[in-house]
């Protein structure tokens, strides 16, 4: 695989040249350029006619400079050296203005230069190639199958295809060109009881992968068929479930919908510049405060979480950093306790953690914004000779097995969070019986990490994600994996919803 | 590059260069400063300038049998950094995908031709030297606040936005859209005790940062003596900013598509919409809410921009004027978000989306300040705003989320303390039918959904049952 071509026609070393030419002569102690073009389609289908198609690409480039201690940064659109060289001098003129506001010197965590790389992500058919007609045309079949279902009343399909071309150069010598490709379906059915006007939805919980169109055109990465095969029985089921009844129950959770707790309560939690404040008027901060690396007991014995922008397929999968970083995998949960955190060169030098090195954390979501500290691809981790899901459900007298994330809502420190799902089953005595509806699950972090009785084994591990974590001032948004087993908690809050809105 | 053409060129010439049955072009012309600090002391800043060029091409159907008036196709793309010399590209890749898309559920005609009387005008900017005074009064603020030991953090952001839209119908609108907003964050010195304001601002001219630290190294004091409380349902002071963040969902969630659908809160039993229906239910107050792109503070634009087709609206009406809309009358639900496609097929008023939103408790937004409420409770809770909202349940539209940064208790008129925080699970609908009290109408800026959506002005809310679900120890 190699870089899209009309990306690497682009004169990146002569806006490199330019810019860092000029922030080196105006006297920044560090300076990099960013260039970047972000296409992105999103095709969204309702009743199997095309609702909406929209192609985007987004394309620019930014200086970012620490100039006498502050930050300083600029982007722009023109791909000139011109331009290049303007930008590097805003950055400098917006380091002079926030000087006022600093109180910090800014110094960087040392790092090896790696001089000229390339990395392009792991995928089979680029979604870009694909014509969009035979995009349309499959999920439109996929949704009228759905829709020759009894009590289908409404089907959405949507498709999102994302291509991420960049290069960075800096001061120190990097110039690195990547380049990566992740794609995102699903579909949602719709039923509606015409006589007491309840309606209620299913979605399939295929993930979004750092993979092209063929996804979505075998059952090798993910079912469909079989997956589109029992969502209209569910659904209907659903409907006609009985509302669970409030209480404590012991939950078997599938990968589809603990990725998801995993993110708000650990994800989120363990990024060190949450736990330092920098997030403190906004996304929030994190009870896991540096202070208690090494010591917090986070979950039970069997949690096992680390953190990588390393695999393959993954959606924080990338070669390098936003500040030039090689990018590694790493501990931060080690049989229940809080050993690491995510973290960027600022932060690490700052802390002097990681040995005051960087673990490539470091992300920004297009060339006009600067990067942050931005998630890992962060993952429970399976015991090795683990359990089956059915094995894990077998050890339960009376609790529900949920599956498929909806739902969700976490504090601004990360302790107490409330998520619900595509759908629960009630197990009794070991075994799966039929659905219960309303459901939601309440409780804080620790404690629900901490009545983790059992992981499964790697047979129940699947890697699901999510295009759209948010962070940070202007907003970005990041794409993220979270790989997970099946997991066994024991005596946890469930709420009825209908009962929380007083009906 | 492209700072050598015009955006009203740039518009000209993909029009000349459509082949398309029907082509709308925007060009929205963005530049925005930002600064970000926490700690005391700044962490990110930027300035940044962009321009994209959108080319909506319409191709009338071709499939189908002959007969029927066989439906057009839409087809959407959008590209920054475009240029004279990089147009035709994007304008054949519209065409393209309008041919690929096939025909659209919300195809019409395009709207009439009219021109903005300033179409000629070249966009507006802004840059750093917005903060030209604000940036050294925040650095006093941030001196004062090391000073007392407490910590600030905070953001803010200035941006303008000029958008030219034209179309082979004739249309040539110009709208110039300044958005801003500072939010600041108290903390103690450990963290403890933690306040927050919002401020929402076109310029900067009329934010005094001092004055909001003042305010809430009040509420920091406020917060000395700590009171625990249980989960449990609580008669609650809402303040403008917490009722604007349940308020702006339930707009989001005013499709009338999805109303018509049967799937949502709206919805009638056995078909159709609420459309007459009361949702005061036994609340003495009957709300009015409302957009008006001319309301006065919170304009915007007063047409239709729409970038993609969905429940909400629609690519074909780019262009459709807006005016004022009522969504709930005194009470009575009267419009839901149309576009002309699914007016005319509910055979409903044509009530397209509007970038603001307006809720009165009395006519003209009239009643108490937030300090008389105060003072005019025995015992209750006062909130400084929600967070972290998501949809729980949508044929009840639940919402779940936190309280944040001070729920203070009030006894005998006075704040005494503050209260630990808490989940919460509630429906924007189902809280109009007990609302207690409203107070007067002001603009303000909602925590949780301001950078999506600026422009708001609430009333206060007496709540007597706040359905506090849980306790949250975060504070």
């Amino acid at each position: 695989m190699t870089v899209d071509e009309s990306f690497t026609a682009l004169p990146l070393a002569d806006l490199a040249e330019a810019a860092l030419a000029r922030a080196r002569e105006l006297g920044a102690e560090h300076a990099d350029l960013r260039v970047e073009t972000v296409r992105s389609q999103l095709i969204n289908l309702r009743d199997g006619h095309v609702d909406g198609v929209a192609d985007a690409s987004d394309s620019g480039l930014s200086v970012r400079v620490v100039y006498d201690g502050t930050w300083g940064f600029a982007a722009g659109v023109a791909l000139t050296p011109e331009n290049a060289a303007l930008l590097a001098e805003r950055a400098v003129e917006v380091a002079r203005v926030s000087q006022p506001v600093n109180a910090e010197p800014v110094v960087l965590a040392p790092e090896p230069v790696h001089g000229e790389r390339v990395w392009v992500s792991a995928f089979d058919v680029n979604p870009f190639d694909v014509p969009d007609t035979e995009k349309i045309a499959h999920f439109r079949a996929w949704s009228e199958r759905l829709l020759r279902h009894r009590g289908v009343a409404h089907v959405d399909a949507d498709f999102q295809a994302v291509q991420e071309c960049k290069y960075f150069a800096d001061l120190a010598g990097n110039r690195l060109t990547q380049q990566r490709v992740r794609t995102e379906g699903g579909l949602t059915a719709v039923t509606v009881d015409e006589e007491t006007g309840a309606f209620e939805t299913m979605r399939t919980t295929a993930p979004p992968v750092g993979r092209g169109w063929e996804f979505f055109t075998s059952n090798a990465h993910f079912d469909w068929d079989a997956e589109l095969d029992a969502l209209p029985g569910l659904l209907r089921d659903k409907l006609a479930a009985p509302s669970v009844e409030p209480g404590e129950y012991d939950l078997v959770i599938h990968p589809s919908n603990l990725w998801l707790t995993i993110h708000e309560s650990i994800g989120h939690a363990t990024e060190l510049d949450r736990a330092l404040g920098y997030e403190a008027a906004y996304a929030g901060t994190s009870f896991a405060t540096l202070d208690k690396l090494g010591t917090l007991r986070y979950g039970s014995p069997v949690m096992n979480v680390t953190g990588d922008r390393v695999v393959e397929h993954g959606l924080g999968t990338v070669g390098f950093d936003d500040e030039g970083v090689q990018t590694q995998r790493w501990d931060i949960i080690k049989d229940g306790v809080l050993v690491g955190y995510q973290l960027d060169r600022r932060i690490a030098q700052l802390k002097g953690l990681n040995g005051g090195r960087s673990n490539g954390c470091a992300f920004a979501d297009s060339a006009s914004h600067v990067p942050i500290q931005r998630m890992a691809n962060v993952s429970l981790q399976p015991a090795p000779d683990g359990p089956s899901t059915d094995e894990l459900i077998s050890r339960v007298r009376r609790g529900l097995y949920i599956v498929g994330h909806k739902s969700w809502s976490i504090d601004m420190q990360r302790y107490n969070f409330q998520f619900t799902g595509q759908r629960a089953f009630l197990i009794e005595d070991g075994e799966i019986k039929g659905q219960v509806k309303d459901f939601a699950y309440q409780a804080t972090t620790t404690d629900f990490w901490g009545a983790m009785e059992a992981v499964g084994g790697p047979q129940t591990y699947v890697l699901d994600g999510s295009f759209q974590c948010g962070k940070g001032q202007p907003g970005q948004v990041a794409p993220v994996s979270h790989g997970a087993p099946s997991a066994l908690f024991r005596g946890i809050r469930i709420l009825n919803t209908v009962q929380e809105a007083g009906q | 590059m492209t700072a050598s053409v015009s955006p009203q060129e740039l518009v000209e010439r993909a029009l000349e260069l459509s082949r398309a049955d029907g082509a709308v072009v925007i060009v929205d012309a963005a530049t925005d400063a930002n600064l970000r600090w926490a700690n005391n002391t700044l962490t990110t800043n930027g300035v940044s300038a962009g321009q994209s060029v959108t080319v909506i091409s319409v191709k009338n159907g071709t499939v189908g049998a002959a007969k029927t008036q066989p439906k057009a196709g839409a087809g959407v793309v959008g590209r920054s950094g475009v240029d004279l010399s990089t147009l035709e590209d994007l304008v054949r890749a519209s065409e393209k995908a309008a041919e690929d898309a096939g025909p659209a559920d919300d195809a019409n005609e395009l709207i009439p031709g009219r021109v903005s009387a300033d179409w000629d005008a070249a966009p507006e900017e802004t840059g750093i030297s917005v903060f030209g005074s604000f940036a050294p009064a925040l650095g006093e603020a941030l001196e004062a606040a090391r000073a007392e030991g407490s910590l600030l953090f905070g953001y803010a952001e200035h941006s303008l936005s000029t958008q030219y839209l034209g179309s082979s119908t004739g249309l040539r609108l110009r709208h110039v859209q300044p958005t801003g907003s500072v939010q600041l964050n108290a903390k103690s010195g450990d963290r403890s005790r933690s306040a927050w304001a919002g401020v929402p601002t076109a310029d900067f001219a009329d934010v005094d940062i001092v004055a909001v630290g003042r305010d809430l190294a009040r509420r920091l004091d406020w917060a000395k003596r700590k009171i625990d409380l249980p989960a449990g349902r609580y008669p609650t002071l809402m303040p403008p900013t917490a009722v604007a963040d349940l308020m702006i969902y339930a707009f989001w969630s005013a499709s009338l598509r999805d109303a018509k659908d049967g799937r949502s809160v709206f919805s009638k039993t056995g078909g159709g919409v609420k459309f007459g229906e009361s949702v005061s239910g036994t609340s003495p107050v009957k709300v009015t809410m409302r957009s008006d792109p001319a309301a006065p503070g919170l304009e915007c634009a007063p047409y239709v921009e729409a970038y993609s087709s969905d429940a909400f609206q629609s690519v074909f009406d780019n262009g459709l004027e807006l005016g004022p809309t009522d969504w709930i009358r005194d009470g009575v639900l009267t419009s839901l978000v149309a576009t002309r496609r699914t007016a005319a097929a509910a055979q409903a008023p044509l009530t397209p989306p509007v970038d603001n939103l307006i809720l009165e408790g009395a006519p003209g937004g009239t009643g108490p300040s937030l300090a008389d409420m105060v003072a005019s409770t025995d015992d209750g809770l006062l909130l400084t705003c929600l967070w972290y909202i998501r949809e729980v349940d949508p044929q009840t539209l639940l919402l779940t989320g936190l309280t944040r940064d001070g729920v203070y208790k009030v006894e005998g008129g006075e704040v005494v303390g503050e209260v630990n925080n808490f989940r919460f699970n509630e429906s924007p609908v189902a809280l109009l039918s007990r609302i207690a009290e409203a107070g007067r109408t002001e603009r303000t800026y909602s925590r949780e959904w301001g950078e999506n959506f600026n422009r708001t002005a609430m009333p206060a809310l007496r709540v007597p049952d706040f359905n506090m679900s849980s306790v949250s120890q975060a504070s």
